[in-house]
C-alpha cells in the first residue's frame, strides 16, 4: 500500500564525507501526485539528499525508496522512471528547440513514432509550438525554463526532480512555470520534488520539508507550518520617521528594554518578531514615545513563509 | 534638460535612453532619487534594469538624455561619478584564489584608498560584513551568501555616497538574503543612497520606493503601498477541488478583473467581494466545483507585479 501512496520514502538516510555529516538520518515521505518542496539554506544538505534520491550518490546509511525501488540497489529501474532538471540545465545554444528535444529524447532511448509523439507533447506543454526552429540561444528566460522542463519529461517520468528551476527568473515567468507544474500534476498525475529559494513558490507546494545542518527540522503543509513552526508573532509598525524608529528600537533591544527576536525595516514599516506580543507592544510604545517618534497603532500580521523559515533555523 | 536644483535629489535622469544597435533598451526615463533612499528596480527579465544601473554608474553612456549623479553629468564627469558611487554588477568579480583581505586590497588600489585611511577602511568593512575573523579565507571557499557580502564590502571600500546593486541576492538562500538586507538597512540608516534591482518581491517591499520597468519604460514608480494600491479591487483566495474548471468559469464573469493561479489556490480579483463573491459561488456551484478555505487577502507585491505586467501585455 505504501508503494502506491508514496513516490519517495526515505528512512534514516545519511551521507558522510570523511568526518563531515552532510545528511544526518533524514526520514520523510512524498505522496504521489503532489508537489513537495525541499527547502534549506545553502550547505544544509539539499543537493546531497537530492543526489542520493537520484541514485547519483551512495548513502552512507539508511535507505531511500523511489517509486517502490530501493535506489541504492536498483538505480537503473529508478532512472528510467524519473526526470531531472538540474540547476544549470544544459540546452544546446546552436541547436533549435526541436533539435534539442530530439537529442534529449534519443538520450532517453525514445525512437520513431513514440519520439515524435513525445516531442509534440513537450512542445505543446511548454507553449513552444511555432518556436520549433528557434535556436536555443534566442530563447528568452521563461521559455528556456519551459524547454528544459519539456526535455526532462520526454520519457514520461512518474517523478520529476527540479533543482532551483526558477533561480533568477522574473515573477511573471515564475508564476507561469508553476502553473505548468500543476498542470503536470493534475493532468498526468506526476509527482514533483522541487528545491527553491523563493518563499512564494514554497507557499505553492502541498508539502514542505526544511533541512538545516543535515537534518529535517520541520515538515508539513505551508499553512500548518505557519502555525506550528512560527515562534512568536510578527508585529508591523508604521512610524513617522522609520530610520529614527529603527535606531531607537535596535538600541532598546540591545539594552534589554525591548524583548524581540528580530527587527527589520520594510520601507516605511518595521517588522518585529516577538514571543510576547502584548509586552513587546507596550515596550516599543515606551521606547518610541520617549524618543519622540510618532506611530500608528501596531498590527499583528500573518507571518510570511520566510518569517517562519527564519524563525525555525535561527 | 534642466538638472534639479533640489539638494535632496542625488540621482536625476532626464529623458534617459539607450539603444543597442536598433533595439531600444531604455526609453525616455525621467527619474529622481532622493538622498538616503532605498530605491528598488523591478521588472521582467530584459526590461532594462541592468542597463539602467550601468547608466547610473557611468560605465555606459546614454544614446540620448542625461544622467546626473551627486551633481555630476555621467558623460562629462564619469570619473567623478565613479569615485562617489559603489557599483556591484550582477557578476561581481572576486578573485577566487585571493583571500578576503587581498580582494579588499585590490579594490582599495583601484579606488585609490591609501595612507592611514586604508587600514581603517579594511577594519571597518570587514567588521561591517561580519568577516573580521576570516581575513585569510580564500574567496572561492566562501559560501554564495558570504561572497555577496564580500562583494558588498569591496564595493564600500571608498565610502561611496551611492550604492548601485544589480540583483545582489539572486541565487542566495533566504537566511543569507535576510542578512544581506540587514547590512543594507545599516547603510541606509547611515545615510547611504541605495538603488537595487531584484527579482524578489519581498525585497521590493523593503524599499522606500519602487520603479517598475517594462520593455525599457518606467511604467510605475511609487512607495510599496502606492504600487500595491494600483491593483484594483479585492482578492478572494480559495481552494477549488477542480482548479481548471473553476478558473475557466470565473475568468469571464462580470465583476471579475483577473484570475491568478497560486499553487492549488485561485486568487480572484473582484471589484467588490461582498457583491460579486456570492454570485461567483453560485456559478461555481452550478459548475459542480467545491470550494473551501475562502478568505479575503491583501494583494502582496507579488500579485501586484504580475497584475501590472499582465495588464501591459494586454
Amino acid at each position: 500500500m505504501t508503494e502506491d501512496t508514496f513516490a519517495i520514502q526515505t528512512e534514516k538516510l545519511s551521507k558522510r564525507f570523511g568526518h563531515f555529516v552532510a545528511v544526518n538520518s533524514v526520514t520523510f515521505n512524498v505522496r504521489r501526485g503532489t508537489i513537495f518542496g525541499f527547502l534549506g539554506p545553502n550547505g544544509a544538505g539539499k543537493t546531497t539528499t537530492m543526489r542520493m534520491l537520484l541514485g547519483l550518490l551512495r548513502p552512507s546509511g539508511g535507505k531511500a525508496k523511489i517509486l517502490g525501488y530501493d535506489v541504492a540497489h536498483q538505480p537503473r529501474a529508478v532512472k528510467k522512471r524519473i526526470g531531472y532538471m538540474s540547476q544549470r540545465f544544459s540546452l544546446y545554444d546552436d541547436l533549435t528547440v526541436e533539435e534539442n528535444l530530439l537529442f534529449f529524447g534519443r538520450t532517453y532511448g525514445l525512437r520513431g513514432a513514440r519520439l515524435r509523439e513525445r516531442i509534440q507533447y513537450a512542445l505543446r506543454m511548454a507553449d513552444l509550438i511555432g518556436r520549433e526552429q528557434t535556436p536555443g540561444r534566442e530563447l528568452a528566460g521563461g521559455f528556456r525554463q519551459r524547454m528544459a522542463l519539456g526535455a526532462a519529461i520526454l520519457h514520461d517520468p512518474e517523478l520529476i526532480f527540479l533543482d532551483e528551476p526558477t533561480a533568477g527568473v522574473d515573477p511573471v515567468s515564475r508564476r507561469s512555470f508553476w502553473e505548468l507544474l500543476y498542470q503536470l500534476v493534475n493532468d498526468e498525475g506526476v509527482t514533483i520534488f522541487v528545491t527553491t529559494h523563493y518563499m512564494d513558490e514554497a507557499e505553492q507546494c502541498q508539502e514542505l520539508a526544511f533541512i538545516h545542518g543535515g537534518q529535517i527540522v520541520a515538515q508539513g503543509s505551508p499553512a500548518d507550518l505557519k502555525v506550528t513552526l512560527m515562534r512568536g508573532v510578527v508585529i508591523e509598525l508604521t512610524p513617522d520617521d522609520p530610520p529614527e524608529a529603527m535606531r531607537l528600537l535596535k538600541e532598546a533591544s540591545a539594552a534589554g528594554a525591548l524583548r524581540v527576536d528580530d527587527i527589520a525595516l520594510y520601507g516605511a514599516q518595521i517588522h518585529l518578531v516577538a514571543q510576547d506580543a502584548a509586552q513587546a507592544q507596550q515596550q516599543l510604545a515606551e521606547v518610541l514615545t520617549t524618543g519622540g517618534v510618532q506611530f500608528d497603532p501596531p498590527d499583528v500580521i500573518r507571518p510570511s513563509l520566510e518569517d517562519v523559515f527564519l524563525s525555525a533555523i535561527r | 534638460m534642466r538638472v534639479s536644483n533640489n539638494p535632496s535629489v542625488i540621482i536625476c535622469t532626464t529623458q534617459l535612453s539607450r539603444s543597442f544597435r536598433k533595439i531600444a533598451a531604455l526609453r525616455a526615463i525621467d527619474l529622481s532619487i532622493q538622498r538616503g533612499e532605498i530605491f528598488g528596480l523591478v521588472g521582467p527579465d530584459g526590461a532594462g534594469k541592468t542597463t539602467m544601473l550601468r547608466l547610473l554608474a557611468a560605465v555606459m553612456t546614454p544614446t540620448a538624455g542625461q544622467v546626473t549623479v551627486v551633481g555630476h553629468d555621467s558623460v562629462k564627469d564619469a570619473e567623478k561619478i565613479r569615485g562617489q558611487v559603489g557599483y556591484m554588477p550582477q557578476r561581481f568579480s572576486l578573485y577566487g584564489d585571493l583571500s578576503v583581505q587581498e580582494n579588499l586590497q585590490f579594490y582599495a588600489d583601484i579606488f585609490g584608498v591609501h595612507g592611514p585611511e586604508r587600514q581603517r577602511r579594511f577594519e571597518q568593512v570587514l567588521s561591517f560584513a561580519h568577516m573580521s575573523d576570516i581575513p585569510d579565507r580564500r574567496a572561492k571557499q566562501l559560501s554564495g551568501g558570504m561572497q555577496k557580502k564580500l562583494g558588498l564590502a569591496c564595493t564600500l571600500i571608498h565610502r561611496p555616497d551611492v550604492l548601485l546593486l544589480d540583483e545582489p541576492t539572486t541565487g542566495v538562500d533566504p537566511v543569507s538574503r535576510r542578512e544581506f538586507w540587514d547590512l543594507l538597512t545599516e547603510l541606509h540608516l547611515q545615510g547611504t543612497t541605495i538603488v537595487v534591482s531584484t527579482p524578489y518581491m519581498d525585497e521590493a517591499e523593503r524599499c522606500n520606493r519602487i520603479g517598475l520597468l517594462f520593455k525599457g519604460e518606467l511604467i510605475e514608480c511609487g512607495t510599496p503601498r502606492e504600487i500595491k494600491a494600483l491593483v484594483q479591487g479585492q482578492v478572494v483566495e480559495f481552494h477549488p477541488d477542480r482548479l481548471e474548471v473553476a478558473r475557466a468559469v470565473l475568468s469571464h464573469q462580470p465583476g471579475v478583473l483577473e484570475v491568478q493561479v497560486y499553487g492549488t489556490l485561485l486568487h480572484v480579483f473582484v471589484e467588490d467581494a461582498t457583491v460579486v463573491w456570492p454570485r461567483l459561488q453560485t456559478v461555481l456551484g452550478e459548475a459542480e466545483v467545491k470550494v473551501d478555505n475562502v478568505r479575503l487577502i491583501h494583494p502582496r507585491m507579488e500579485e501586484a507585479f504580475i497584475s501590472l505586467i499582465r495588464r501591459q501585455v494586454g
